[in-house]
């Protein structure tokens, strides 16, 4: 199951566990990542909550963690290779994964056709 | 009436006349010192930095201002002796087809701008900071409006820099093979006459184009039909002046900075200085000279931090971990694409300012090491005679 938030984060769920990540759209807006600091491994993080920095030349950002759940795995991948963020940033590129509090939270977020629209209207 | 239309009436930003341009060249635009800039075109940031330093770049930077000085006694030792009043800097000693880097001060030795001048033979043309144009003009009208005109220009400007810069321009202008670091020469380009300067902001060799706004698209039409060119946005203009250890006026250098503590007194030359036959005589003097022979109390570094997290404009800096007094701030900070490392520039006190000193930036709370580092992070590449 994939869902999207506002903040332009995916989450692909397995079991009781969320991958997550920045959409295509915001690593677009980001432009070149050069460092991300990823979330202890064991956090408990609240919906909300800041999770991770993403920053680009220019700037620094914020990804949120979207729904309340544990950190149980990071993806030191893109903290070596931050590129991979833009190359790939709905795939190689996630950030860390939550063993969400409440699984069925989920349907409270966008699938897939409301994200589209989202940021065609943007 | 049309958006555009309405836009420019509202008072909302201003463009330069390439802007079309840039909007054709899929550029993202952005608000900076009132005008509708690009930051980035499709490469983006990193590949436009890297591109600056391997091949050549193209700027636009029309935004900013340039104003011709001209004494009314048509000679141009009375304007370059007016100038002096303002600047630190030996102008009357800049000879013809020279351009030189200045600075205006205030009454405490502060800097009102950095900006380069050149020697037009019967003039000279000041070329200032887009956010401080309108400052200037009127500081130049207020003091030397007695015995200068001061003419601001409507001229646009481009910058080709990078080492192809040089093969590229020769293209349209095979003089320009001929001049030096800071040579300035009137060259023309597809039948207009330019001002081109062989200077720049991101430390490569390269040029500053001064071109009648009429022909501004058709010149930079021409040079990014050149392969080795690539349009280039203000994000890796910021990126590639930062690796050059250069100031950003507003940032690393503003009204409470003197030019000593930002490590610009190379550019006030010895005939200023105590001792020389013009010394003093510009706002701040006093100031200025004592802290050219005795020091400043602080001082602007580059720092390099240990770790992979950038550290920008306004952390503050401290002397020990633990520290709970600050004492200095960085005044930039980004991702140096060349050095593939965060890099900044900040104002640390002079006892804490040399190459290696270990300081640290608080960054989201945690205080993170750095390493005060020479300037600049990547060696220049001028064309020296």
């Amino acid at each position: 199951m994939l869902r999207y938030t506002e903040e332009h984060e995916w989450l692909k769920l397995d079991g009781d566990v969320a991958t997550v990540g920045i959409t295509a759209h915001a690593a677009t807006l980001l432009g070149d990542v050069v460092f991300v600091e990823l979330p202890e491994l064991g956090a408990k993080l609240a919906k909300g909550d800041g999770a991770a920095v993403v920053e680009s030349v220019k700037a620094a950002s914020d990804v949120y963690a979207p729904l309340a759940g544990d950190v149980v795995e990071v993806n030191q991948a893109i903290v070596d290779d931050p590129a991979l963020v833009n190359a790939d940033p709905e795939g190689k590129g996630w950030f860390f994964k939550l063993r969400l509090d409440d699984v069925k939270a989920m349907d409270g977020l966008m699938d897939e056709s409301a994200y589209k629209k989202l940021i065609e209207t943007a | 009436m049309s958006r555009e239309e309405a836009k420019t009436i509202s008072g909302s930003l201003k463009r330069t006349p390439l802007h079309a341009l840039h909007m054709e060249l899929g550029a993202r635009m952005v608000a900076f010192a009132g005008y509708e800039m690009p930051v980035q075109y499709r490469l983006g940031v990193l590949k436009e930095h890297l591109h600056t330093r391997t091949a050549a770049g193209l700027f636009d930077v029309s935004h900013m201002g340039q104003i011709a000085v001209r004494a009314r006694s048509h000679a141009a030792h009375d304007a370059a002796r007016a100038l002096e009043r303002l600047i630190p800097v030996d102008i009357v000693g800049l000879a013809p087809g020279r351009v030189r880097y200045a600075f205006f001060t205030n009454d405490q030795g502060g800097i009102l701008d950095d900006v380069m001048v050149a020697s037009c033979g019967d003039h000279f043309l000041i070329v200032v900071n887009a956010a401080q144009k309108a400052a200037d003009e009127a500081h130049l009208r207020a003091e030397l409006g007695n015995e200068c005109d001061v003419e601001p220009l409507e001229r646009s400007l481009i910058a080709l820099q990078g080492p192809k810069a040089e093969s590229v321009l020769a293209r349209l202008a095979p003089e320009c093979m001929t001049m030096g670091f800071m040579d300035v020469r009137v060259l023309t380009l597809m039948g207009g006459k330019c001002m081109v300067s062989r200077s720049g902001y991101t430390g490569e060799d390269g040029f500053e184009i001064s071109v009648p706004p009429d022909i501004a698209r058709e010149i930079t039409e021409e040079l990014l039909g050149n392969p080795d060119v690539m349009p280039i946005g203000l994000g890796a203009r910021d990126s590639l002046r930062l690796e050059a250890g250069l100031c950003l006026y507003g940032s690393d250098i503003d009204e409470t900075t003197t030019p000593v503590e930002a490590g610009l007194s190379w550019a006030i030359q010895k005939v200023r200085r105590r001792g020389g036959s013009r010394e003093a005589g510009f706002p701040g003097a006093e100031i200025v000279l004592d802290q050219l022979e005795h020091g400043a109390p602080r001082q602007r570094v580059g720092l390099r931090p240990e770790g992979k997290a950038p550290v920008r404009s306004g952390a503050l800096l401290y002397g020990e971990e633990e520290a709970s007094a600050s004492v200095g701030s960085v005044t930039s900070g980004g991702f140096g694409p060349s050095v593939d490392a965060p890099l900044a520039m900040g104002y640390l006190p002079a006892a804490l300012s040399a190459p290696g000193t270990r300081v640290f930036a608080e960054v989201r709370g945690k205080r993170l090491p750095l390493a005060v580092a020479a300037l600049p992070f990547v060696a220049p590449k001028y064309k020296r005679s």
